[in-house]
């Protein structure tokens, strides 16, 4: 057990070294830099002297490879670097935006799991009756929808039924506020783009605790529990329920690091300052610095929660603990 | 005479399949209405895509500067966009861009993952384990940056966007083909096979490839959903198909967002088109397993 | 929302609306007297800008950030921005005359001015800003040093005067000084640290910064010791930064904002206009900004200037500029000068150019007998273009359609900002769309941009034509107007001529706002006019 503990843990690294090589390199692969982009874009006429100061300033006249190394050493003593087009410290640009990006996340993954799960199971016992048609349309249909459509209809929509209702139209708010500061105005602001991205999550979820119910009550434990005679309801919470959500929560985890991708096309849609749109921007802007740590701290979460995921299965699994 | 026997046997042979063939059809039909719905979408749209030429009113890319922005009506069904180009006629070869996009993306991405999974899983040892790490980065790497890359680089249209689309799919159909191929590899045929002195092309090509067909086709018609809506996404970042060519995503970039209050038309009926051909091809690929599955599970 | 299905009825009742809108507009800016208090909620339509220094940095949301935390020394006057010729002092007592032929300029600097920590704000700040502007220290990066090659020297005799020194008498000088980008900073600051200003913020403008929070919004309140009487009116104010143009519509349609001050699309100006009534006014202006077709002369076929011409010869701006109007942020064709300003063409002498004939047909069977000539008729080529909607890719997907009319076959190659730069700066492209954007309206020193790649390093056209710099150093050197106005139809004709590049339309603001927003007036530049001191609240 303890050997695959720590053989899967190893191989953690040559990933991130590897996720890191890649970013560094796709980056620089792209014309143009960040000096370009800060004096050039407004159209008028700017210096190349300045030019060649950006580059000195930002230290991208040294070698790549010295870039690199001091990268990836930045990276392992967690010092991240400074933002090449504000010059704030990377920990400064990502703090500030992260609040509303995991109140987001958080509240869509609480939407998900009270939808997917009750209506996931309800569709499993009920198979193949019109309430499981129904349910399954709608879970297909949240993977089919593209959520910044959603998210543009969705708006369109309140928009225009508070202008027809109440004569003036009303929109959430643009600025955020912190919750504990003024509660209403910062759920008003989330709440949208949670449901949004909460119902491909919980169209996602929904289908795997369907399938994983429909397997769990085919199995041999189930048929004996109600041989003896035990009222199905208590069957399926005692029983069913508890097994089949194994992989349901695992599942929940693996998503939960997809959503953050999914959050840089929804903060888009309804302009919050969150983490997913300073990764447009610093890609846009080729800011390498901020963009390489995004980047990590993205493939860290996700190797995090694979590795989590992993070590969970080994350990539940007899076969690997006890070796 | 021989030709004639064997034709009376194989006309013996082949006499009853018609009926039960439609029987089996129409029992699926009925049990599996998803399914059922899920295939008359997918051929719709693969009728549009194919025959846009006949289908479409206009030509989808002439401008009109005496109708931009019209709401529907009897001379453009679904109204103008903001170039007063016809919507319908955008959506109908927007199908095909879909279309092209969508199977190109999944065909490459998923025929790239069979070979790198069943090779990863028959090699094993260090083969395996350096391919396992490619495939952990290529996954958890951030599909907007590969998009942007790849599009800066190469500059945008569809061909860049399908290798940015293709280029995530790999390692996700690898990781599942790889899964099955490993529980092959252990059957002792292979084992058999190696000691008869088969190439390893000739085992991986005809022993273990069959056998993870089916998760692979699963695999692959999810991709094709996944992929039209990855190019959605990249088209709404201004990252994917450029203007003029017909296509769902950048049809709802820009102009519909802009034009969203006074011209909803522009937003909505574009959506409309992608969800119900996901959908479809959801549908599809779910009714696919549910009957592909019974014959892996041993049961 | 009722849709006609006969448009004209549509868009002349929407007309009519919209003139009524515009002239209780105007009339309410200039009726009643100003109120104090109040917070304006604005919003930036950009994310944030880089460091919050203005010498520094070029992009407007960086200006409209910070713009009003800062005096400068002299800029366009606020009542009337829109005019080319109307400056005024900021910090200066009067505007002076040139002394020495035009050589030396004079300012007496204000007395009682503070600084935001309470610190005299004297010549020494002002002289020490200007210095940091036109003559940066080794390291230092100043934006528009290249604006400036006709300074000499800055100094601060004392503490009240400030003294330029020309090398060369210019028309251009004066316009070049209304810069609003040129903050004036305090010297104490400066000697300590160069770089202080792009990570703080401390000036003697209108407002005191209260909360700056990254990528999000800046705020400010009332300098209860500003120097001009009465201002400002409002007692603060929030800048969000938006970058999503239909967020901002949505914005100022809820009340959530009041307005953005650079320009919504005509189709956002039309829904407020539709939904708002008469709590919208819309103010709107000729933008100092264009869209220009650049050839790369260095790339076969560009090379040949009947091709070129062919290119210009295609396109019909008239017709153009007036169908996209409804759709994107263009409306008026111009030459290389700012239309309406004293130097620029007259129509009559514009359709005389190629690119700008009234008879398209005859323009267009000339374009294709230059293209037969030099054995161009199938040519086929792309147009490299930026990935921004309004209104660069709206003109590319436009020019794509009309050079289709001469049987030209063009795919534009649409790429983010920083490639979209970087290709036209290595000149690996073959037609480009750029823009040229300027500020303040200072004609001479704008034309500058058409000249030459080894004079000018950012024209991206990779051509060489020595008469057309010999035409523009006599303009720049020349202080008769009528005299300058001469030179510039020579130096446009020789431009036009060579088919070096052409600009395709003006870019048109349009800025909606919500009606109790008062004493703002719009000017040909974003930039102009963004101290805020003189916006009132009628609420």
């Amino acid at each position: 057990m303890y050997r695959y503990i720590i053989k899967r843990v190893l191989l953690v690294i040559p990933t991130l070294i590897g996720a890191a090589a890649l970013v560094f390199v796709l980056m620089r692969l792209i014309p143009g830099d960040v000096c370009v982009v800060r004096l050039g874009s407004s159209g008028g006429t700017f210096d190349p002297k300045a030019i060649a100061l950006c580059h000195a300033e930002l230290g991208m006249d040294r070698p790549l490879v010295v870039q690199f190394i001091d990268f990836v050493w930045g990276i392992m003593r967690f010092d991240f670097g400074t933002s090449m087009w504000s010059g704030n410290p990377v920990t400064t640009e990502i703090w500030a935006r992260l609040p509303i990006s995991l109140e987001i996340a958080i509240l869509a993954t609480v939407i998900a799991i009270a939808i997917a799960i009750p209506l996931g199971a309800v569709s499993a016992v009920k198979q193949n009756t019109w309430i499981d048609l129904v349910v399954r349309l709608f879970a297909v249909g949240g993977t089919a929808t593209p959520s910044f459509w959603l998210g543009l209809v969705s708006l369109l929509i309140v928009l225009n039924v508070t202008s027809a209702v109440f004569g003036t139209p009303w929109m959430p708010p643009i600025e955020y506020v912190p919750i504990w500061q003024d509660p209403i105005h910062n759920l008003s602001m989330a709440l949208l783009p949670a449901v949004t991205v909460g119902y491909r999550y919980a169209a996602v979820s929904m289908r795997m605790t369907r399938s994983a119910m429909l397997e769990v009550m085919q199995e041999d434990y189930i048929r004996t529990a109600r041989a003896k005679g035990l009222i199905n309801k208590l069957i399926i919470n005692r029983h069913a329920l508890k097994n089949a959500l194994l992989p349901v929560v695992t599942l929940i985890g693996i998503e939960f690091a997809f959503l953050i991708g999914g959050l840089v096309v929804t903060e888009q849609v309804f302009n919050l300052n969150g983490v997913g749109r300073l990764f447009v921007q610093a890609v846009q802007n080729q800011d390498y610095t901020l963009t390489q740590a995004l980047v990590m701290l993205t493939v860290i979460i996700f190797v995090i929660s694979n590795l989590l995921v992993d070590l969970l299965y080994a350990w539940l699994d007899p076969r690997i603990r006890y070796a | 005479m021989v030709s004639t026997t064997a034709h009376t046997i194989v006309a013996e042979e082949l006499a009853p399949l018609p009926r039960s063939r439609l029987r089996r059809w129409l029992a699926f039909l009925i049990h599996e209405p998803l399914g059922a719905l899920g295939i008359v979408l997918v051929l719709a749209m693969a009728t549009t895509g194919t025959f846009a030429e006949l289908i479409a009113p206009y030509s989808p890319t002439a401008n009109d500067f005496g109708a931009m922005m019209e709401a529907p009506s009897w001379s453009h069904l679904l109204g103008t966009d903001q170039f007063g180009r016809d919507l319908l006629s955008r959506i109908v070869y927007g199908a095909r861009t879909a279309m092209i996009v969508g199977l190109s993306s999944a065909l490459v991405g998923g025929t790239c993952g069979l070979v790198l999974g069943v090779g990863s899983a028959y090699f094993g040892g260090r083969t395996d384990l350096v391919m396992q790490r490619i495939f952990d980065i290529l996954m958890a790497f951030p599909l907007i940056i590969m998009a942007l890359a790849v599009v800066a680089i190469f500059g945008t249209g569809v061909h860049n966007v399908i290798v940015a689309i293709t280029i995530p799919l790999v390692p996700r159909c690898a990781r599942v083909v790889r899964a099955s191929a490993l529980a092959i590899r252990e059957i002792p045929y292979v084992d058999a096979a190696r000691a008869l002195g088969f190439g390893h092309l000739r085992i991986i090509l005809f022993h273990m490839v069959p056998n993870v067909m089916a998760p692979f086709l699963i695999m692959v018609t999810a991709f094709v959903g996944q992929a039209i809506l990855a190019e959605a996404s990249l088209s709404y970042l201004g990252l994917g198909v450029q203007e003029p060519v017909p296509a769902w995503g950048l049809m709802l970039q820009g102009g519909a967002e802009e034009f969203a209050t006074s011209a909803p038309w522009i937003a909505i009926f574009p959506g409309v088109a992608i969800v119900l051909s996901v959908l479809g091809i959801n549908l599809f690929g779910d009714a696919l397993r549910d009957t592909l599955d019974p014959k892996l599970r041993k049961r | 929302m009722a849709h006609n299905r006969d448009g004209r009825c549509l868009s002349l009742g929407l007309m009519l609306m919209l003139g009524a809108v515009l002239m209780f507009g105007a009339n309410a800016a200039l009726a009643g007297a100003p109120k104090r208090g109040g917070i304006l909620t604005y919003m930036i339509p950009a994310d944030g800008g880089p460091s919050l220094d203005g010498h520094r940095e070029t992009t407007f949301a960086v200006l409209h950030a910070t713009a009003p935390f800062y005096s400068v020394l002299i800029r366009v006057n606020p009542d009337n921005p829109s005019s080319t010729t109307d400056f005024q002092c900021d910090l200066c007592t009067e505007m002076p005359q040139p002394t020495d032929n035009g050589l030396t300029y004079r300012f007496k600097i204000r007395k009682g001015v503070k600084f935001h920590d309470g610190s005299p704000l004297t010549a020494q700040d002002v002289a020490a800003s200007w210095n940091k502007i036109v003559h940066p220290q080794p390291g230092v990066a100043s934006a528009r040093e290249s604006n400036f090659v006709m300074v000499d020297s800055i100094t601060a005799p004392d503490d009240e005067t400030v003294v330029f020194k020309l090398k060369f008498a210019t028309l251009t000088f004066v316009p070049a000084l209304a810069d609003p980008c040129a903050y004036i900073y305090s010297k104490k600051k400066l000697d300590q640290d160069m770089h202080w200003y792009e990570k703080n913020i401390m000036g003697s403008g209108p407002f005191k910064l209260t909360e700056y929070q990254v990528g999000q919004s800046i705020k400010g309140e009332r300098n209860p010791d500003y120097y001009h009487p009465g201002q400002p009116y409002l007692d603060g104010f929030v800048a969000i930064f938006a970058p999503k143009q239909s967020v901002r519509t949505d914005a100022i349609r809820a009340d959530r904002a009041a307005l953005e001050f650079r320009s919504l699309p005509p189709s956002a100006r039309d829904q407020l206009v539709r939904e708002l009534h008469d709590k919208i006014t819309v103010q709107e202006s000729d933008w100092n900004c264009g869209n220009v077709v650049t050839p790369n002369h260095q790339k076969k076929p560009f090379d040949d200037v009947r091709v070129r011409q062919a290119l210009f010869l295609a396109i019909d701006q008239w017709k153009g500029a007036q169908a996209l109007s409804k759709i994107a942020i263009i409306k008026t064709v111009g030459g290389i000068v700012f239309p309406g300003s004293p130097l620029a063409a007259t129509k009559e002498e514009l359709q005389k150019l190629i690119g700008y004939g009234p008879d398209i047909e005859a323009a267009r069977a000339e374009a294709r007998r230059l293209l037969r000539e030099a054995g161009q008729e199938h040519l086929e080529f792309e147009l490299l273009n930026r990935n921004v909607d309004q209104p660069y890719k709206i003109v590319g997907t436009w020019l794509v359609d009309e050079w289709s009319k001469v049987g030209l076959k063009v795919s534009q190659k649409v790429v983010p900002t920083g490639p979209w730069l970087d290709a036209m700066r290595s000149g690996d492209f073959t037609v480009a769309l750029e823009a040229n954007c300027q500020n303040v309206v200072n004609p001479i020193a704008d034309v500058g941009r058409w000249l030459p790649h080894d004079v000018q390093r950012e024209n991206y056209g990779f051509f060489s034509d020595p008469e057309m710099v010999e035409i523009h150093d006599r303009m720049l050197r020349e202080t008769d107007v009528d005299k300058a106005r001469i030179l510039m139809r020579k130096f446009e004709t020789r431009i036009n001529q060579q088919a070096h590049q052409l600009m395709v339309t003006y870019w048109y603001r349009i800025v909606p706002m919500r009606s109790y927003v008062k004493g703002w007036k719009i000017s040909p530049s974003h930039y102009l006019n963004q101290d805020l001191a003189n916006i009132w609240l009628d609420k």
